[in-house]
């Protein structure tokens, strides 16, 4: 594998994948690079002397070969025996499903229709608390912690969130932890005093909204199948005046009935919003708006597009961000951290109303995957064994992908719930990801110029 | 070079000495619910 190289957005670039190394080269190199690992000079230059100059050809030969000998190409994985599986059963981040019931009925929810396989419930207080209680103490030496509000929509149980708000803030103190809290949110139930508390104690909030009105509309309807738009965007912006610095994000689905999606991110951006994240739906595949090997052309050339208005908008000054094209060049998360991905069932657990413990928020409810419960803790170390084993180099398509270093193997869940196994990446989902990358790479690399 | 500009040299080998305190947020929570990316995450020892 090596290297990646590809063509996007006007540059010609090539990715060390074990260095990190990102190069932009001209036509030359991008074609030497074709023979270069099995093809000796001579070679190279017979094949491609009908189409350069010879001592072009030698000049640039001469270049690759400098990177390879400082290891910026080709470079080797030095990483791998570095890494330490064990000694990892500390748990850092809860998602709290405050509410199992919802006041929409989006067709593609982790709810399945706000009913979470048929309980509405709501976490009392007492399991919240508990379940603070089971992350500080088996936080261990992890100072920064995550909590995130998630549901159904927890503003129906916004009381509870906010005494343990305050609960979490007493915790962080005894123990000498600092927890950043998170709220994901509809945004139908926000009024002034929600809007305030939010602002004020939520480190982030992500607002749910899937873009242009007609999309939004059909996707997420109200209980009485009322469009939602009209009543959230502007309680969206008011959250996000009020908000100043804080961070927030605007976060959306998309499914087969808006592959032209990238009109639905640029529709964030002319509603003022500036930090977004929209994403592929998953789902069984025979529902009729589920994501199939026939619509992945679309989507890709869709990403690509986006990209070429990202880059637009960017280089004229104004900010504007898509989750997934943002990368970090300099420096970026540590290589453990982009071995081990997600942490899901080790470092990440989330919580159901009556305090049971699963793997993440998408396993919620699948009985073969409770790992324990806040009383208790974990139960199932066997469950948590495998989650954590789960990396780019236990995972057969993953050890040689080139992307590996920044997608970090993908989403057990997804693998899960369509190859009914979470070692084996969701192809479709692969795709896209790769297809991400290089747009952010290939933006960098313009906004660099 | 006259052929290859770089524009990021060793970043993956620069972060194994600070490798692994684990303090940086979990991807899922901050933006996505979907997906891991970690590419565009941030590491808290280099704020
Ligand atoms: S999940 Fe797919 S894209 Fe990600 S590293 Fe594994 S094979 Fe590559
Ligand atoms: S398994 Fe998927 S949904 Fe769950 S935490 Fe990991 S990336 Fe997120």
């Amino acid at each position: 594998m090596g290297i990646h190289k590809f063509h996007l957005n006007g540059k010609n670039i090539v990715l060390d994948v074990n260095s990190g190394s990102v190069h932009v080269v001209d036509e030359l190199v991008f074609d030497i690079l074709d023979f270069y690992k099995e093809s000796t000079l001579e070679d190279i230059i017979l094949k491609l002397e009908n189409r350069y100059d010879k001592s072009d050809i030698k000049e640039a030969y001469k270049e690759i070969k400098k990177l390879e000998d400082e290891e910026l190409l080709y470079s080797k994985d030095h990483y791998e025996k570095h890494f330490n599986y064990k000694d990892q059963n500390i748990v850092k981040a809860l998602c709290l499903h405050v509410a199992h019931d919802c006041n929409l009925n989006c067709k593609y929810c982790f709810a399945s229709q706000g009913n979470y396989s048929g309980k509405r419930e709501l976490m009392p207080l007492d399991v919240g608390k508990k379940a603070l209680e089971f992350l500080v103490k088996n936080s261990r030496n992890r100072k920064n912690l995550d909590v995130d509000f998630f549901g159904g929509e927890p503003l129906l149980n916004f009381e509870v969130v906010k005494e343990l708000v305050i609960y979490g803030r007493k915790l962080q103190d005894e123990y000498d932890k600092n927890i950043s809290f998170t709220i994901t949110t509809n945004g139908l139930l926000l009024d002034d005093e929600k809007i305030d508390f939010i602002n004020e104690h939520m480190e982030n909030v992500v607002l749910s909204l899937d873009g242009r009105k007609e999309v939004h509309d059909k996707m997420r309807p109200t209980i009485n199948n009322k469009g939602s738009y009209d009543l959230i965007v502007q309680k969206f912006k008011k959250l996000i005046e009020k908000r100043g610095n804080k961070d927030y994000f605007i976060r959306g689905t998309f499914t087969r009935d808006n592959l032209d999606f990238s009109k639905d991110v640029l529709h964030y951006k002319e509603l003022g919003f500036d930090v977004t994240s929209l994403e592929p739906v998953v789902c069984d595949p025979n529902e009729d708006y589920s994501l199939l090997e026939e619509h992945i052309e679309k989507i890709l050339e869709e990403y690509e597009k986006l990209s070429k208005e990202y880059i637009k908008i960017n280089k004229s000054g104004e900010r504007f961000i898509f989750y997934h094209f943002v990368i970090d060049l300099d420096q970026g998360p540590c290589v453990i951290r982009r071995v081990t991905g997600c942490g899901a069932g080790s470092n990440y657990l989330a919580v159901t109303p009556s305090g049971d413990l699963y793997p993440c928020h998408q396993f919620v409810d699948q009985p073969q995957f409770k790992i324990g419960d806040v009383f208790n803790g974990i139960i199932r170390e066997d469950l948590r064994d495998k989650f954590r084993s789960v990396n780019i180099y236990t995972k057969e398509e993953c050890k040689d992908c080139w992307a590996k270093f920044y997608c970090s193997g993908g989403c057990m869940a997804n693998a899960y719930y369509i190859n009914k196994d979470i070692t084996k990446p969701y192809k479709l989902g692969c795709a896209m990801e790769k297809k991400r990358i290089e747009c952010a790479l290939s933006i960098a690399a313009n906004l660099k110029d | 070079m006259k052929h290859i500009k770089t524009i990021s040299g060793r970043s993956l080998n620069k972060t194994v000495c600070n490798s692994g305190c684990g303090e940086c947020q979990t991807s899922c929570q901050s933006a996505c619910k979907t997906s891991c990316t970690v590419g565009n995450q941030k590491c808290e020892n280099d704020k």
